[in-house]
């Protein structure tokens, strides 16, 4: 994703929490993009201290154009049914976090009268099932979040898209098997940018996903508990 | 879910794993390291696999962990007083070209496919069209970062830890885990290249095309019509490139520096076993020696003339569900003729097709233990997997190791210890090394079981 920005031309900022990981990144998108390529802390987990990291992002870039929020943990739901702490793990990474970095976010673009939030979400918020209701509670609450935050936005003339990926080929899909659709990083990141050039709301990538959730969420409450899905 | 490692990454199964011969398949298990910190915590008895390149079971390990490097394809740092790319292992010799031709940089040295891994050439060490000036792919290595057994990571280079270096270049992986290589990259003018064909009637010719210091150039190879037979024994058209100067090159391909993307043709399914026979290899042989053979002088994209097969993105399938086999020896110069004469007759009589067969003069050998290249005449072929194949190649083998030769290890899936013990007399050099870095033995492959090493 930030490969794609940086090839179009894009100042990027990389935050996350592991340093080395990202500077070895950052090398890399500068050597094949030519765009300045700036590194800098972010921890989902440290709500209390968002507001600081993106001030820092504020500063090294001198003005912010968009944000993307590509941050998630899938956690173990077994695990998760067992030990709370788990369970809070997951609410806490996909939900608490996103909700903190983005209004801080918010509140600087709609000061600035434009720009553009994407924000990654799953096709596991769009209903729940027995394999992993918990992470997808948490990305479902995280959507509606982000229906109310485009339609404050949009009158400061903000973009808000909330992307649905199915699964995607990386370290947290790894080794899974009967995985449908498995999508790979790189096709994932062009069509979300396609996406956003024509400033669509909601995308499914890749884009089948619609329909099957469609399908998945017509299907009554009454049928729906009695399969394994 | 997935069974738990003691380095906490998770496992895949990969049940018919192979190289890019699709044969022979095997059974292993793989971990894809997506950070860097994470390749230095894998555990156990595992082996490198970088982007699948190699023809036989060089890539497999069906007793241990692969590990993949493919996520590992960051660029570091680039010098651009020397040249020196400094990259992650996993990072394709397409990535670089893609990123760096366009500023007038280009490999020193590069195999038929762009779509291996730095960490795999130089592990293979590699050689290309301009073996005879160049060397092989490590010469051109300033140094590489290796991971070894005991999780340790140690750089290593022609200046640095010389001797772990060049048990490390074409060591096949069997030292560690090589997480970074850094690559002195050369500067050329333009993305394209002045390109000489000439037919070659016999092999006499081809040999003394690609000998004669008046035909030299910076490339040269020949292909060979291996169906070819009696007075015409080992036809084929020489091939000699130049890069181009920016004026060279006509206006007409806008850019000098750089070359519209090609469209990437896909085969959809395998071909039956039967398509390449000797009639259509035949057919297409004849077409190719007249065609190939009076094109002359022209310019050619780098693409075309450095990796014509890569346009078909998964050609292997061509070869139908058994696969194929490379077969690549070398000879020493003053056998290498009567030798390759041998050879091609043995082939030929065999009617075996070889769709390809690439005749090449490498320069001296270079310092690496388990180099592949020595001073001499080099020719590849690949064959479709069928009856009887094998025991032609046990007697092609036969003819290398008489004559003092040696078989490529990157294109190999069946050759024998005793074959591969006399082309390779360094061996024990590199089994000191290899020991003094990896006592347990930690590193290993299907390869390297099969050979002992």
């Amino acid at each position: 994703m930030a490969l794609e920005l940086a090839k179009r031309g894009h100042p990027v900022y990389l935050a996350g929490r592991d340093q080395e990981e990202l500077a070895r990144t950052a090398s890399d998108l500068q050597l094949r993009s030519g765009a300045p390529v700036w590194v800098g802390e972010f921890d989902a987990g440290r709500p209390d201290l968002h507001s600081v990291y993106f001030e820092e992002a504020r500063v090294a870039c001198g003005k912010i154009e968009g944000v993307v929020l590509a941050f998630g943990y899938l956690g173990d739901q077994g695990r998760a049914e067992q030990e709370p702490d788990e369970a809070r793990r997951i609410m806490e990474a996909n939900y608490n976090g996103a909700v903190s970095i983005l209004l801080v976010a918010a509140n600087y673009l709609e000061a600035e009268g434009a720009g553009w939030i994407v924000a990654l979400g799953s096709v596991s918020g769009d209903r729940g099932r027995q394999s992993n209701y918990i992470y997808g509670s948490a990305k479902a609450g995280t959507a509606v979040f982000l229906q109310g935050l485009r339609s404050r936005l949009f009158k400061s003339g903000v973009h808000v898209m909330t992307v649905k990926p199915g699964p995607v080929d990386t370290g947290m899909t790894f080794g899974m098997e009967g995985l449908p659709l498995l999508a790979q990083p790189d096709a994932v990141s062009r069509a979300i940018l396609n996406a956003l050039d024509k400033r669509q709301d909601v995308v499914y990538v890749p884009w089948p996903w619609r329909l099957i959730m469609a399908v998945l969420r017509a299907v009554p409450e009454k049928l729906f508990k009695r399969t394994s899905i | 879910m997935t069974p738990e490692r003691a380095d906490g990454l998770a496992v895949k199964r990969l049940e018919g794993l192979s190289g890019w011969g699709r044969h022979p398949l095997a059974a292993c298990s793989a971990v894809r390291p997506e950070r860097h910190r994470d390749l230095l915590a894998v555990q156990g008895p595992r082996l490198a696999r970088g982007r699948g390149r190699s023809y036989g079971d060089a890539a497999l390990r069906s007793d241990g962990t692969v590990v993949l490097t493919e996520r590992l394809d960051r660029f570091l740092e680039f010098d651009e007083t020397t040249g020196i790319l400094r990259a992650e292992s996993g990072a394709t010799l397409k990535d670089v070209i893609d990123a760096f031709l366009p500023q007038g940089w280009f490999l020193p040295v590069t195999p038929g496919t762009q779509y291996c891994s730095l960490g795999g050439c130089l592990a293979a060490d590699v050689h290309g069209k301009n073996h005879h000036r160049a060397g092989t792919f490590s010469a051109h290595v300033a140094g590489c970062g290796l991971v070894l057994a005991s999780g340790e990571r140690v750089v290593c280079g022609p200046e640095e830890r010389p001797e772990l270096y060049w048990a490390t270049a074409g060591g096949m992986g069997l030292t560690g885990i090589i997480d970074e290589v850094a690559l002195r990259l050369q500067r050329v003018e333009s993305a394209y290249l002045k390109v000489k064909h000439q037919k070659a009637p016999d092999l006499a010719t081809a040999v003394r095309l690609l000998s004669d210091p008046a035909h030299d150039a910076t490339y040269t190879v020949a292909w060979i019509d291996c169906l070819a037979t009696g007075s015409s024994l080992g036809r084929g058209v020489f091939m000699a490139g130049e890069h181009a100067a920016q004026h060279e090159v006509s206006l007409r391909f806008g850019n000098p520096k750089s070359c519209k993307p090609k469209r990437q043709k896909r085969l959809p399914f395998d071909l039956p076993a039967w398509a390449l026979n000797p009639v259509t290899v035949r057919l297409f042989n004849s077409a190719y020696y007249a065609a190939q053979g009076s094109k002359g002088t022209f310019v050619s994209r780098y693409d075309s003339f450095f990796y014509p097969l890569d346009g078909v993105l998964d050609w292997n399938r061509l070869y139908g569900k058994r696969g194929f086999v490379q077969y690549q020896y070398v000879l020493p110069t003053a056998v290498a003729e009567e030798g390759t004469a041998e050879i091609l007759g043995r082939l030929s009589h065999s009617k075996r097709a070889s769709f390809l067969a690439v005749l090449k003069r490498f320069g001296p050998q270079g310092p690496g233990m388990l180099s592949f290249p020595m001073e001499g005449l080099t020719l590849a072929l690949d064959i479709p997997v069928s009856p009887g194949l094998f025991e032609l190649l046990d007697e092609l083998d036969g003819i290398v190791m008489k004559l003092g030769g040696r078989v490529y290890l990157a294109k190999d899936s069946r050759t024998g210890r005793e074959v591969f013990k006399a082309g390779y007399p360094r061996l024990e050099e590199f089994l000191a090394i290899r020991r003094s870095v990896d006592p347990e033995g930690l590193f290993s492959s299907d390869l390297a079981r099969r050979l002992g090493i």
